[in-house]
């Protein structure tokens, strides 16, 4: 069910994805959001970046509807979301079935969703094993078939909650460059809005076209990423994300 | 010392005779116990998964109240039962009374606790694990308690086997509502209670051997299965190759 609050913010700009506006997430005694407000264009490629429970997972969240706003209000577009989770979440059956699992979830007959989890598998290489017990897979693959099942969703906006944190370096790389593709809209792929939570600031600056800096559940920079990698312009005005940059923020 | 001897002596002796008296009993124990199981586990695994997953006003009441349930007496639920299959009781109309189905339905009542709790626990944790992703794709509560039972199949295979060998073991419900009636109701447990009660210790401790030799070789099958599936679902099935191709 729709939450009252998504359909509350007012109208959008035509090519709006998601707004939010003053939203506030608690978790009993802990304020994981504060008075945050953004909003998001389709098309766009955003980061957040932050120390840890700096409150990233949380906004993405928010985003997607798994966690609802104690205050504030979420408009979404009726653009389709998909989500990827730091440590992927498979079932215990096949590569191809955990695919074509989302897309029936989505009332798509079972045969066609077969068919096209097929596609997905192929599209991010992992066709050989899609007979294949999906958490038999490497922590890579498991990334990559995940990418899979969002891509085969067909999402306008995609978020992904440190996708690669928990991957080696040429793990990270193949998932990387699925996310570039995926955003860039290559092979034919139209492009998706992607949102992003990432520690990687090397993977922001190449991800990335707007970066969100959060503290302590709060907004306290967003800027367009060139802006942001810039140490003087940072410093003068972000001081606190000028210090993550340099890696005095843990 | 001498007793044990003797008793495992009686009870290969038994085994080997092929006693029909005995695996009459034997046979009606295992239909007992496992009609009651399996309406149990028919009934426990989708109510604990669903418990497992929803959330609602009062849901730490009614998982205190299952838990408690847990440690039910087996005499309390054989008065239980006995008090609703009585001619005045409600369920007298039934004429259940001293009956095969009186025995599984108290035995259904003891197990059922232990099924939904802890299929619930399994399913809590999963839905821990996987929920969020679950939630994700579109699962609503109802579809992802299924979904995560499913996934936890060998884990709830545990809990069938618990739930049998609470059925199995169990004396003072069917004792009360089936009443030990030779040829009619008289299981294993039953059968034991009465020979301790008549001095025969080695022909009741030659029965409990045999109950327990039943009760490992349904876990060891359970396991072996269990075993088996776990290996086929983590081999490579390269059924797409000529998908692929």
């Amino acid at each position: 069910m729709a939450d009252p609050r998504t359909l509350a913010a007012g109208a959008a700009a035509a090519d709006e994805v998601i707004r939010l506006a003053g939203i506030g997430v608690r978790f009993g005694p802990v304020q994981a959001l504060a008075g945050v407000s953004l909003s998001v264009a389709a098309g766009e490629r955003l980061a957040l970046v932050g120390a840890n429970g700096c409150g990233k997972s949380t906004l993405l969240r928010v985003l997607h509807g798994l966690t609802a706003a104690s205050e504030g209000q979420v408009w979404r577009s009726a653009a389709r979301q998909a989500m990827l989770f730091q440590r992927p979440h498979m079932l215990r059956t096949t590569a191809q079935n955990n695919i074509a699992l989302g897309l029936w979830l989505r009332r798509i007959p079972w045969r066609t969703a077969q068919a096209r989890a097929l596609q997905a598998l192929e599209r991010v290489g992992l066709a050989a094993v899609a007979g294949r017990n999906a958490r038999t897979l490497s922590g890579g693959q498991q990334q990559r078939l995940a990418l899979a099942r969002a891509w085969a969703l067909a999402p306008d906006v995609l978020l992904l909650d440190e996708p690669t944190a928990s991957l080696d370096p040429h793990a990270k790389r193949e998932v990387e460059s699925l996310m570039q593709a995926f955003a860039h809209g290559q092979a034919g792929d139209a492009p998706m809005t992607m949102i992003f939570a990432s520690h990687n600031l090397g993977q922001v600056k190449r991800l990335a076209s707007r970066v969100i800096y959060l503290e302590q559940g709060r907004v306290l920079a967003d800027l367009p990423v060139h802006d942001f990698f810039q140490g003087p312009l940072l410093q003068a005005q972000y001081p606190a994300a000028h210090l993550f940059v340099k890696g005095e923020v843990l | 010392m001498n007793t044990f001897a003797e008793s495992a002596t009686t009870a290969l002796a038994l085994v080997a005779s092929f006693d029909p008296a005995l695996w009459t009993i034997v046979a009606r124990s295992l239909a007992v116990s496992a009609t009651a199981c399996g309406l149990a586990c028919g009934l426990g695994l989708v109510a604990g998964a669903w418990l497992g997953v929803a959330r609602f006003a009062g849901r730490d009441g009614v998982l205190t109240v299952l838990n408690t349930l847990l440690a039910l007496p087996s005499v309390v639920v054989g008065l239980m039962v006995y008090l609703l299959l009585s001619r005045s009781g409600p369920l007298g109309f039934l004429g259940w009374m001293f009956s095969f189905q009186a025995m599984v339905l108290a035995q259904v009542v003891l197990v059922l606790p232990v099924v939904t709790a802890l299929t619930r626990q399994i399913v809590e944790d999963a839905e821990r694990a996987h929920g969020e992703q679950l939630r994700s794709l579109g699962a609503g509560p109802l579809l992802r308690s299924l979904l995560l039972a499913w996934d936890e199949r060998y884990a709830l295979l545990t809990v069938l086997m618990a739930s049998f060998g609470r059925a199995i073991s169990e004396v003072g419900a069917v004792m009360i509502v089936g009443g030990n009636i030779d040829g009619f109701t008289r299981v294993m447990t039953t059968a034991i209670a009465l020979e301790t009660s008549k001095g025969d210790l080695p022909l009741a401790l030659g029965l409990g051997l045999v109950l327990l030799a039943v009760v490992l070789v349904l876990n060891a099958l359970i396991a072996a299965l269990r075993r088996w599936r776990e290996r086929l679902d983590g081999s490579v099935q390269d059924v797409t190759r000529g998908l692929v191709a």
